[in-house]
């Protein structure tokens, strides 16, 4: 951690690129391995995970990079399949999220 | 009301409608099967775990409505599996009910402690782990629902032992958990699959288990009857359309008869109602009806376009698409279309050599099938004698085939046959096996005993693995290896010793009559039908070829 320059952080800081989907999910343990285990059964790419609670704790909610090809719509339609997915959308408009994430933790 | 999450899961299982469950007890689920004892619930002690995984599904399947199943914790639940992962292929709605070990000692490693929430997750509709009693008051009629709701599926509630044993002070009880309303379809839809069903010139109807699941096989005929469009049928498909209806051609797929792949490879609309375009079906899905548009209709909409593309895909119940679209068709005569079809079926026949000889393969389905009458109920294993069966049985209602299509699974046909006997005690229920097939869950022969069930296995008995020797034979250079059985158990005595009455065809001098014999008295029996190892399931799709490339007896012969 010696390098902590403002302009090194942003050089390391490479957010992942790819379709962002936003998906509300009932919060209870299990739900990320329904979530990551649809990814890795059906060999569909999983470039990020962002996760939290939502509200009153009752919901998650959880952003995900996908890789943005023709399969996409398949995992949305899978996703949406999942019991405790209650919603599921693409959300460009939450990409920054990650590059933020990406300048803490990367 | 004072009581334990014990009696209160036994108590809404009843509210379900259930009546019979298959299981096997053990530690960790000894509280639910003391509440069970005082229940009008039947046990029926399966002698494997899998046993009553598949023993569930036979009722499901032979009913259309949820079964349940129960297993402990650990090995109970492992065991469990792929009769779990078996109905998700084939879509088929079943609650298994397992044990676990108390809360505190989740992730101890304790004894007979599985992660079953975890195992579970890729091979169910959907999984609880309960955490407490009062869950279970949401979560059991929840499961229900979901596992009858849209595309059916199996659903896992694990139960820790101290949540069975809790008390728990119940005010009201829940409603029984009922299937979600189905999705409306969109008029829209309708309206363009008339017009694509009205402007096609070669139409081609080809159906699958979601056609059965929606009890629309009625619908499906007046369809077909009303506009002439001949009908192909997946493996889990049969019997939604009776197999003699003029306009039926039989299975399609790897094991088709070559005039129906040749129909579906000459139609230029393919109307595909409740099947999910499975490779054994479609062969080389880039050649699957080349010339087609493809209407297809389906009530899980992860299905669309998720191997082929259809022109038209449509979420929904096939029933209620149906309903819809039937008043909006015309009863078109497309004559050189049903020519070309017929002058195919002419050419291109199944053949089936030796009906007459219940010696040979098609001769024990032909001669079961003309013994048994309509009304039993067909259950299979895995392997040639299944693909003979599905070519060759006559069927003639909707869950009258019971087989194991997506997962394939060895050992499903005796204990599928013994759930669909308890479901229907007054059918016969015959269960096609093989020799490879029947050791796998040979040990339900007790369970058949002990219940004294309707169910006659007629077993193709070959001596071989049959449909692995005949990939080695075909595709591996006739390299055999591991296909043959070197040792032959004696199947008859072994089911004698299971109490069960036995029928040798290779030890009589008249086979039919001892077949007519075994089939004509109640009870469970065993027919052992010695065929010769060399018999093939002809025609064939080579794994991975087109569906117009098949081989038949004739270029292969021995």
């Amino acid at each position: 951690m010696q390098n902590n320059a403002p302009e090194a952080l942003e050089a390391n800081a490479a957010a992942p690129s790819g379709a962002v989907l936003r998906l509300v999910v009932q919060n209870h343990p299990g739900v990320m391995s329904h979530v990551c285990g649809l990814f890795a059964r059906r060999a569909f790419n999983l470039e990020a995970i962002l996760c939290l609670p939502s509200g009153d704790g009752r919901r998650s909610v959880i952003l995900l990079v996908a890789n943005e090809d023709q399969r996409l719509e398949q995992v949305i339609r899978q996703l949406a399949k999942l019991e405790d997915v209650v919603e599921v959308r693409r959300a460009p408009e939450a990409g920054h999220a990650f590059a933020a994430a990406a300048r803490i933790v990367c | 009301m004072q009581t334990t999450g014990a009696d209160l899961l036994i108590r809404l299982l009843e509210r379900q409608g259930i009546d019979t469950i298959a299981g096997i007890p053990g530690g960790a689920s000894l509280p639910l099967y003391d509440a069970l004892r005082s229940s009008r619930i039947r046990h029926v002690l399966a002698r494997h775990e899998q046993g009553a995984g598949f023993i569930a599904q036979g009722m499901a399947r032979a009913t259309g409505r949820a079964a349940v199943c129960f297993g402990t914790s650990g090995p109970g639940a492992t065991n469990l599996l792929t009769a779990i992962a078996d109905a998700k292929l084939d879509s088929i709605p079943i609650v298994a009910i397992t044990g676990q070990v108390p809360c505190a000692m989740i992730g101890t490693d304790a004894f007979q402690e599985i992660d079953t929430y975890g195992l579970t997750v890729p091979i169910t509709k959907h999984n609880y782990l309960v955490r407490s009693a009062d869950e279970l008051l949401e979560i059991i009629p929840d499961a229900f629902r979901i596992a009858q709701s849209g595309r059916p599926g199996p659903v896992v509630v694990d139960v820790p032992k101290d949540v069975q044993q809790a008390a728990i002070d119940v005010a009201t009880l829940p409603e029984p958990g009922t299937p979600d309303p189905r999705p409306a379809i969109a008029p829209a839809d309708v309206a363009a699959a008339a017009e694509m069903i009205a402007a096609a010139e070669r139409p081609l109807l080809l159906i699958g288990a979601g056609v059965i699941a929606a009890g629309a096989s009625e619908r499906l005929r007046e369809l077909a009857e009303k506009d002439l469009i001949p009908v192909a049928s997946t493996l889990l498909g049969l019997g939604a359309l009776p197999s003699h209806h003029p306009l039926f051609l039989g299975m399609v797929g790897m094991h088709a008869a070559r005039s129906t792949n040749l129909a579906l490879e000459e139609c230029d609309l393919l109307i595909a109602l409740g099947i999910r375009f499975d490779d054994r079906a479609t062969g080389k899905v880039a050649a699957f009806c080349p010339g087609a548009k493809i209407i297809h209709v389906d009530i899980d909409a992860s299905e669309l376009g998720k191997i082929k593309q259809p022109a038209l895909g449509i979420e929904g119940d096939v029933g209620d698409w149906l309903d819809i679209v039937l008043p909006r068709l015309g009863a078109r005569r497309r004559e050189p279309w049903l020519r070309r079809v017929d002058e195919l079926r002419t050419e291109h026949p199944l053949a089936t050599p030796g009906r007459d000889d219940p010696l040979q393969p098609y001769g024990a389905v032909h001669q079961t099938a003309a013994l048994a009458g309509d009304g039993a109920i067909v259950t299979s294993d895995v392997g040639q004698h299944q693909m003979w069966a599905a070519q060759a049985f006559p069927f003639s209602s909707p869950r009258q085939w019971l087989t194991s299509g997506g997962l394939g699974t060895m050992g499903f046909g005796l204990p599928a046959a013994i759930g669909a006997a308890l479901a229907y005690p007054e059918r016969k229920v015959i269960c096609f096996t093989g020799d490879g097939s029947l050791l796998m869950n040979l040990q339900e022969l007790a369970t058949a005993a002990e219940e004294n069930v309707d169910v006659a296995v007629v077993l193709l008995n070959n001596g071989h693995l049959g449909l692995v020797r005949q990939q080695q034979q075909l595709f591996y250079g006739e390299r055999y290896h591991a296909s043959r059985f070197h040792a032959a158990p004696d199947f008859a005595a072994i089911a004698r010793g299971f109490g069960i009455e036995a029928y040798d065809l290779g030890r009589t001098a008249d086979p039919r009559a001892s077949l007519e014999r075994a089939l004509s008295r109640r009870g469970p029996c065993l027919i052992n039908i010695p065929i010769p190892a060399a018999e093939n399931v002809y025609p064939m799709v080579p794994p991975g070829a087109a569906n117009r490339d098949m081989i038949d007896g004739g270029t292969h012969a021995e």
